[in-house]
């Protein structure tokens, strides 16, 4: 038995070296046409073998370290009772109406950058929560979300060049062009099986994105679009001089001096208002007979189907709402950054939001909220470590899927208990 | 007579990519065929597999040593063997644990794992394209030099001359090796296979060994066609490679040859009558159309669904 484990853990040591010496330890460099290799720093050669080291003691002693783990007192499922239904959903809220009115004035103190980043987070909420209708709770896996995002952003920014429209007659606009482009694409391929849906809205996102890349003469192709306008109030801009007809500054009627502070904490506004309308949408609709609808067909579809569910009506409505909202969040991403191209419609964005959604707990609505901030914050937190972001989210990933498939908050069912009868 | 020059141009450089699609694409099909999962992260598998067979290759020019047969031997021999086990690691990691659970969690912790892998060699190599040097050079030449000249180049012999002879061994292997043979017990029946003593841990292990290892056959041979790798090139190649394996019907070995050269064709054709830029757009329509219509693909068996 031990030398069968000493076999098995060698072997195991083996390969972590054969992946990760190569790649590692040894780098290409190109100079010109010509290709060198060089040796990497000791450093790395030592973690390397640290590492084989460290799989061949940990396979050695496997089943002792997994016992170990299995007995700490924070991984035991709890035993505590769970609090009231109804005191816990006063309680959060509360809790969310304090975090909301926090938001609200919390950009007037902070710094530019925060402001810029918070609205950031906030079109990442939208995305998520959005995202959280298809995945989360339907159960369907959209692996090209971002290319209703692209519709979104492209329909501000083509409609602005072109017609001249502003931000507030776009938005509702981007949105159902948004929507409407998830319905004729739903309305064929939801009758696919999970894994084919993922492959096939990958597809499509890939085909919208190459588009917009190549057809040049509309879209600008690789250079994108700018001079997108900023959001007006009510006809004022945000500007120091006005630049559509009929404006005026909003810095003149008030009679302030011109702050370039105003236009993005104007910005910030917006999304929070459309973050926050997005989520209180979304909960209603979670609690409306469609909103139970998806999570039937997401658990049991035969069974959902037998009780008289059409399936295709019930995914595609939840095809079509994850799709407005991704348009809502493309046309405020694009009047936050003046300048869309196809650049940031790439698959990329789709599994970053997808992690959004699978670290929160899917079908969680705070949940989703805590993990866009998380995803968006940490890695402007951590400069230095900005590089191996997408690495730790992978990483994240596949860990999140074999420990926690449920998420970091997982949902709570809406449910009625019966009191025991005494 | 010109136009035919240029339509077999086309249909070689199509058959060419095609058959290296195939080799990829039989990776996908035997997971799909033996545990129902798409492994996202195969395309980044032998995207390392080019990597290793580059670091071969510069390796031993540093050394020295310059006998072609040699070099490409030695890179072919490295990178099926970085490659096998990094699909035999990632299974082991990310596969296993998830395996049984619903679709989608498998799924979701292929493509972390993609990602992981994508910046893996990202950080460690750079993210640059780096050129691969063009080991094999020269070629046929048919028609008149004035008006259009069909190239058959010995790189694209050398890329159908593998591919037959990875096909042919694969094909012996599995329909004659004991392995080979559990594989396919597992494929029709991975409970009962586990009953009747045979050890489907290892079988999977072996699916995801074999596929990695064709990969990596890929990975050399695309590279040098091509002439440049970069950490990224793995994700379209295998995207094509699946669409490769649902165009033949998934699970069927044979159905993964033919969707990969179909597709090659098909891409081949688009950029040579229509333009570059599209060529991923029809595959990826073509992979949309197929599932739509005929999911089963081509040779694949209609799957039903039990309740």
């Amino acid at each position: 038995m031990a030398a069968h484990k000493i076999k098995h853990a060698l072997f195991c040591a083996l390969i972590t070296l054969i992946i990760s010496y190569p790649i590692l330890g040894l780098n290409l460099e190109a100079q010109g046409i010509n290709v060198t290799l060089s040796g990497a720093d000791a450093g790395t050669l030592m973690l390397v073998f640290l590492a084989a080291v460290l799989v061949f003691l940990f396979q050695l002693f496997r089943d002792h370290i997994m016992g170990k783990v299995r007995a700490l007192p924070f991984l035991q499922p709890s035993q505590r009772e769970a609090m009231a239904e109804n005191k816990r959903a006063r309680i959060e809220s509360w809790v969310i109406t304090g975090i909301v009115v926090l938001a609200l004035f919390w950009p007037f103190f902070v710094s530019r950058g925060a402001v810029d980043l918070a609205t950031l987070v906030l079109i990442y909420i939208m995305l998520g929560l959005g995202l959280n209708v298809v995945v989360g709770l339907a159960g369907l896996l959209d692996l090209g979300y971002v290319a209703f995002y692209a519709v979104g952003a492209y329909t501000f920014a083509l409609l602005s060049q072109y017609v001249g429209i502003s931000f507030w007659m776009s938005l509702p606009i981007g949105a159902c062009l948004a929507a409407l482009f998830g319905l004729v694409l739903g309305f064929p391929v939801l009758r696919l099986r999970g894994d084919y849906l993922a492959i096939v809205t990958l597809g499509f996102g890939e085909i919208i994105r190459i588009l917009l890349n190549n057809w040049t003469s509309l879209t600008g192709g690789p250079n994108g679009i700018g001079g997108i306008p900023e959001p007006t109030l009510f006809g004022m801009e945000f500007g120091r001089r006005v630049k559509g007809e009929g404006n005026t500054s909003f810095h003149e009627t008030f009679g302030i001096a011109y702050s370039s502070e105003h236009k993005v904490i104007f910005l910030y506004l917006i999304a929070l208002l459309l973050a926050v309308f997005t989520a209180l949408v979304i909960r209603r609709l979670m609690r409306m007979p469609v909103g139970r609808a998806w999570e039937a067909l997401r658990e049991d579809e035969i069974a959902a189907r037998s009780l008289g569910l059409s399936r295709t009506a019930v995914k595609l409505s939840a095809f079509t709402i994850g799709a407005f909202f991704a348009g809502f969040a493309g046309t405020v991403f694009a009047s936050k950054q003046g300048f869309i191209s196809p650049e940031s419609f790439v698959f990329l964005e789709s599994a970053i939001v997808l992690a959004i959604v699978v670290l929160g707990g899917m079908g969680s609505q705070i949940g989703v909220i805590l993990a866009a901030t998380a995803v968006t914050i940490l890695p402007e937190l951590a400069r230095e470590f900005s590089e191996y972001r997408m690495l730790v989210f992978g990483a994240a990933m596949v860990l999140m899927m074999i420990w926690r498939p449920q998420g970091l908050m997982p949902m709570r069912r809406m449910h009625i208990e019966l009191k025991g009868q005494e | 007579m010109q136009d035919l020059l240029y339509f077999s141009q086309q249909l070689i450089n199509g058959l060419t990519i095609g058959s290296t699609y195939a080799l990829i694409a039989i990776g996908y099909t035997m997971v799909y065929g033996i545990i129902g999962m798409i492994n996202f992260a195969h395309g980044e598998i032998y995207m390392i597999g080019a990597y290793t067979a580059l670091i071969a290759i510069t390796g031993l020019a540093t050394l020295g040593i310059t006998w072609l047969p040699l070099v490409l031997i030695v890179a072919l021999i490295c990178a099926m063997i970085v490659a096998s086990s990094m699909g035999w690691a990632v299974e082991r990691v990310a596969y296993r644990p998830v395996r049984g659970k619903h679709r989608l969690i498998p799924l979701i912790s292929a493509i972390g794992m993609s990602i992981f892998l994508q910046n893996y060699v990202h950080l460690a190599q750079g993210s640059r394209n780096i050129g691969f040097p063009a080991l094999i050079q020269g070629g046929f030449l048919f028609g008149s030099p004035d008006t259009f000249q069909m190239s058959l180049s010995y790189m694209q012999i050398t890329i159908f001359i593998t591919t037959l002879i990875c096909m042919s061994a694969l094909t012996l292997f599995i329909s004659r090796s004991r392995i080979g043979r559990a594989c396919r017990a597992v494929s029709q029946d991975l409970g009962m296979a586990n009953l009747l003593g045979i050890d489907t841990n290892r079988i999977i292990s072996a699916t995801f060994v074999i596929g990695a290892a064709l990969a990596a056959v890929a990975g050399l041979l695309l590279g040098m066609y091509y002439g440049s790798i970069d950490p990224l090139f793995g994700f379209i190649a295998g995207l094509k490679a699946f669409t490769a394996a649902v165009l033949g019907g998934i699970g069927s070995i044979p159905g993964a040859m033919l969707g990969g050269l179909i597709l090659g064709v098909a891409e081949s054709l688009t950029s040579g009558y229509l333009s570059g830029e599209y060529k991923d757009v029809v595959s990826f329509s073509l992979l949309i159309l197929i599932l739509l219509f005929k999911p089963t693909g081509l040779l694949g068996k209609p799957e039903v669904e039990k309740i």
